[in-house]
Parts: structure tokens; sequence; C-alpha cells
């Protein structure tokens, strides 16, 4: 069973904001979870190479040229932020 | 044949001969939507007036006597996790209830250019986390043969959509069976295609080396066409690949029964709708074999610390800056994206957003997803060895019918377990077809066709000798 420690400390690396009830709902059913998938110790792995993809992925490149954009799509995209001012998206102060 | 029964080919025939018209046909299904989808919740957006002009300038088209192709006219829907221009894109998530797409997904484009009428978007288990339909923010899709029931997730919308003949077809995404498990209960036909095979650009990233387009229809013709209207390689989607389908086998079709698929606690009564169709099969001809994917009790597990692992990472986007909801309580920025992805995401997206941050994290990398990644070649390297010997494995698609809503929805691990017969085809990146075997109790039973990549045609060859 993983602590409500830990589960406080996942929730913060990933930014996502927990109440105290359910920091003990997701304790339990995370460790649920955490039980199951560690039946994969029981695989003998210690030949056997990574697969991070079915397929061979290889780089694609192109040109590093700017690509033009109608103005509507550019500005249904700056639309899109919840928090702007004229076409700049506002953001809390980082400093 | 009542218009909204018709399949692609039907519809195509029907308005190259002038039986009836593309906006004819169009308001038909449009007062289907209004009439009868509050029972089953399969549309989240329905784009009545964007259909109605599409349907138009088909049969203008028709009027002047010009050729039109396959899928002109065929009015259309579309999971709502892939975007349509100017059309609101939701992933059945708060967080995106606002979102107006600013361009089409490669799928919609094509789609778009092919003519086809797009009636409007899905409903599905929020960012398409979930096997049942239950997890959408805009409320559960019903399973149109027992309002009682689940359709099945995430492509939920989808597959209800269709069996319910308010749709003639529709796309849905497939990151672990999310097309296959839905159209299995819903008793329509499901492929999720080679990974690779179809452009993901514009389709809004679950897990990315999981996650695949795929056609949800009435028959396999129908599925062959959509699939060779939507696949081939784009320049906006780097895994996508020029690819030349193979030829179907001609000879006897080979057919594998991994033994490892047909567990001791399955529901018997879908053991036998499967058995029964692997004897229709050998009565036409096939070969059946009785062969071993031995780490297939693995594929479960592994692919619960591979896909919520790149979950996690996919899900960062979400911040309430660049797009998504902002929560109004204030606070520095650490609080913004604290309060706004606790307010905007669902438990089912949290919940796996944290178990990839923890099998990502330092300490646990190794033991969790480097250990997952090394079993995913193991489990290629079976289906690889498997293949030499046959051209085609079927399995169930599911152990059970569908279930109840909310009989599976209070603990996590055992909707989990519903994934049991899918989840490896998407570690291997295989084509694999859920198609209408039977029925138990009144409720569809799905069988799965897996095959090499980018041999589709001797799953289609096998399907077409079962449907």
């Amino acid at each position: 069973m993983i602590s409500k420690k830990e589960v406080e400390h996942i929730a913060k690396l990933a930014r996502l904001g927990l109440s105290q009830s359910e920091i003990k709902k997701f304790q339990k059913e995370l460790s649920s979870v955490l039980d199951y998938v560690v039946k994969l110790k029981e695989v003998d792995i210690s030949k056997t190479k990574a697969t991070s993809h079915s397929i061979l992925v290889k780089n694609v490149t192109r040109k590093d040229l700017a690509k033009k954009e109608d103005l509507k799509t550019v500005k249904r995209i700056i639309e899109m932020a919840p928090e702007r001012r004229e076409r700049y998206i506002k953001v809390k102060a980082v400093l | 044949m009542e218009l909204e029964e018709l399949t692609i080919s039907q519809v195509h025939l029907g308005l190259v001969k002038k039986k009836f018209s593309a906006l004819e046909l169009t308001k038909t299904f449009l007062d289907r939507i209004e009439k009868s989808d509050k029972k089953i919740s399969s549309f989240i957006t329905v784009t009545g007036d964007l259909a109605l002009s599409q349907a138009k300038k088909v049969d203008d088209l028709i009027s002047q006597g010009k050729k039109i192709g396959k899928l002109a006219g065929v009015p259309m829907a579309i999971k709502d996790n892939i975007l349509v221009k100017d059309v609101r894109c939701t992933a059945g998530s708060k967080t995106l209830e606002n979102y107006i797409a600013p361009y089409d997904a490669t799928v919609v484009k094509k789609i778009k250019e092919e003519g086809a009428v797009i009636l409007g978007k899905t409903n599905l288990d929020e960012f398409a986390m979930g096997s049942s339909g239950e997890n959408s923010a805009f409320g559960p899709t019903k399973n149109p043969l027992d309002l009682k029931r689940v359709p099945g997730g995430s492509s939920s919308g989808s597959a209800a959509a269709v069996s319910a003949n308010i749709s003639v077809f529709a796309l849905g995404a497939d990151t672990g069976g999310s097309i296959r498990l839905p159209a299995s209960f819903c008793g329509v036909v499901g492929f999720k295609p080679t990974y690779g095979a179809v452009s993901r650009y514009g389709l809004i990233a679950m897990a990315s080396s999981l996650d695949q387009i795929g056609p949800i229809t009435k028959t396999i013709e129908d599925t062959k066409i959509v699939f060779e209207a939507i696949s081939g390689k784009d320049p906006m989607d780097s895994t996508s690949l020029e690819f030349k389908s193979k030829k179907p086998n001609i000879k006897k079709l080979k057919i594998g029964i991994p033994k490892e698929y047909f567990l001791k606690g399955m529901n018997k009564e879908v053991k036998k709708v499967v058995e029964a169709k692997i004897e229709k099969i050998r009565k036409a001809g096939a070969k059946i074999q009785e062969i071993s994917l031995p780490h297939t009790e693995y594929g479960l597990a592994t692919y619960y610390i591979i896909m919520p692992s790149e979950v996690s990472a996919n899900m960062a986007r979400y911040d309430g800056i660049r797009y998504g909801y902002l929560s109004k309580k204030p606070g520095d920025l650490l609080n913004v994206y604290l309060k706004s992805r606790e307010e905007g995401l669902g438990d089912e997206v949290r919940r796996r957003i944290m178990l990839g941050t923890y099998t990502l994290s330092s300490g646990y990398y190794e033991s969790y997803y480097l250990r997952a990644q090394k079993v995913r070649t193991l489990i290629q390297e079976d289906f690889n060895k498997a293949f030499q010997k046959v051209d085609v494995i079927l399995t169930p698609v599911s152990p059970t019918i569908a279930f109840k809503l909310g009989e599976k929805s209070t603990d996590p691990l055992t909707m989990y377990l519903s994934d049991i017969f899918t989840v490896s085809v998407n570690l291997a990146g295989l084509p694999a077809l859920s198609l209408p075997a039977g029925k138990v109790n009144n409720l569809p039973v799905g069988v799965q066709l897996i095959s090499k990549p980018f041999n589709e045609n001797n799953i289609f060859k096998a399907g077409e000798i079962l449907e």
C-alpha cells in the first residue's frame, strides 16, 4: 500500500489538487492497481530489449521555415486561452 | 428497407440511382438524432448546419451528372476527441467544454474531401479513458439494445449511434480496445488499424504509442471503404507510414486459436458463441490451429503501466492557461495548475495521471516503466512467432456481454479487466477487427480477428466468411 504522503507527493508532481477525502480514495485505488501490475516481476526480462513503439520510429524533419496560417485560425487559437489581453495570453507572475 | 438501415454501399447506390437525395437522407438522420438520441446520449454536439450544407453540395454534384465517391453524401459521426474545424471538441471532459477546434484532423480532412456528411460529435469516456462509456462529463451513453446496460467504451457514442441506426458509420479511436469493445457490446463492426496506418494528427492524444483511429460500421465492406479513405502517410504525423496493404492469402486461410484467450472464468455462453464461429470458418475450408501466446497474462499489467505513463505526459498540456478550464479560485501560478486540473479533470483521468506519474518517477522508473517496455517486447515476439504459423488469430473480444450501468464503476481494477483480450494488440501495434458473432441473452457477442501489420486483408477475408 502506498502511503498518504506518497499520494500527496505524486499529486503535486502531476500538478493535481486533491481534497483530504480524495487522498484516501486515491491511496486505496492506486494501491490496488499497483498491486496488480507488480505481476510483471515474474517475467524474466534479463535478455530483453525495451520497446517504446511497435513500429520502427524515425525522426522526420522538414526545413526550418515558418508556415503561414490564415489570420482567422491564429485568432481562434488565441481565443481559446481563458485569459488574454489583445493578442497575448495572460499568465500569473512567475517570479 | 428504411433509409436509416442502409449501409455505406447501399447509400451510394441509392444516391447514384437517385432513389433519394443526400439532403433527404441527412434530414432523416438529423430527425432521428433529435427524436431518439435522448434515450442513449450518443451525441455530445450535433452539427446540423454543417451536415445540411455538405449534403447539398453532394446533391449539386449528382444533379450536374458528376461522379461521386463512395462516401459522398453518407451521414456519419465522429468521436469527440477528433478535431473538426470550427466545431466544439470536448473529449468528454469539463476542461474542454468550450474548446472550438482551430483545424481539421487529417482523417476529418480526408472524410470531408470524400464528401461524407458530418452529423456531429459522439460521446466518449473522458479523454477516451474508460471501458464502459460511463466516464463522460456529459453523462453516460446507454446501450441501444438494452438501456440498462453500458455500450462499452471508450468510443461509446460512435458504436451506439451506428447500432441505433442514427448514423451510417462513425469514426472511433482505439488505445486498448476502445473501438473493439463497444463494437462488440453494441453488435456492430469495429476496426483498429495497424499502428501508423492512419494519421493521428488532430486526435486528442491519450497514449501516443498505442492510439489509432478506425471505423465503426455495419459491415466489413463498409469498414474497407472507410479504412481506404482515411489511411496513408501524413506529414503531420511522424509515426504514420507509407504502406501497401498485403493481398489476402489466396490459399487456405490458417486461423490460430490462442489457448490463453479461453479462460476458465469466462462466460460459458460467450465461449460457445465464439466456438461456433471457429466451427463455421473450419467448415468454410480454413485450417484451424491451436497456438500459444505465452505472455498473454501479462498484457493487461503491461498496458496499465505503459498507458498511464504516456497519459501523464500527454495530459500535462491541460494547464488552464493556453486552453481548457481555468479555476476561478485565486492564487499563484502553482495554484492555478492545481485547482484548474482538480476542478476540470474527472476521477479516472486523474487516477491515470497519478499512476503514470508514479511509474515514471525517480526510483520507480526501472521497476515499472522500463520493465513494462521489456515485457511489451516479449508480447510482440509472441505474436511474431504465431504469425509464422497462421494468417489470422481468432479470439473473443471480451469475456462477457455488455454489463449493467454502474456495475463496475466503483472499482477501477474490475473495470480495467474488461480490456483483457484487447490491449495486447495495441502493445504490438497490430490490426484487429471486432465482428458480431452471435447473441447471449439477446445481447451481442463479438469475435476478434487479428493479423500481422498491414495484413488487414486477411482479417477482412476471414471476417467476410464469418459475417
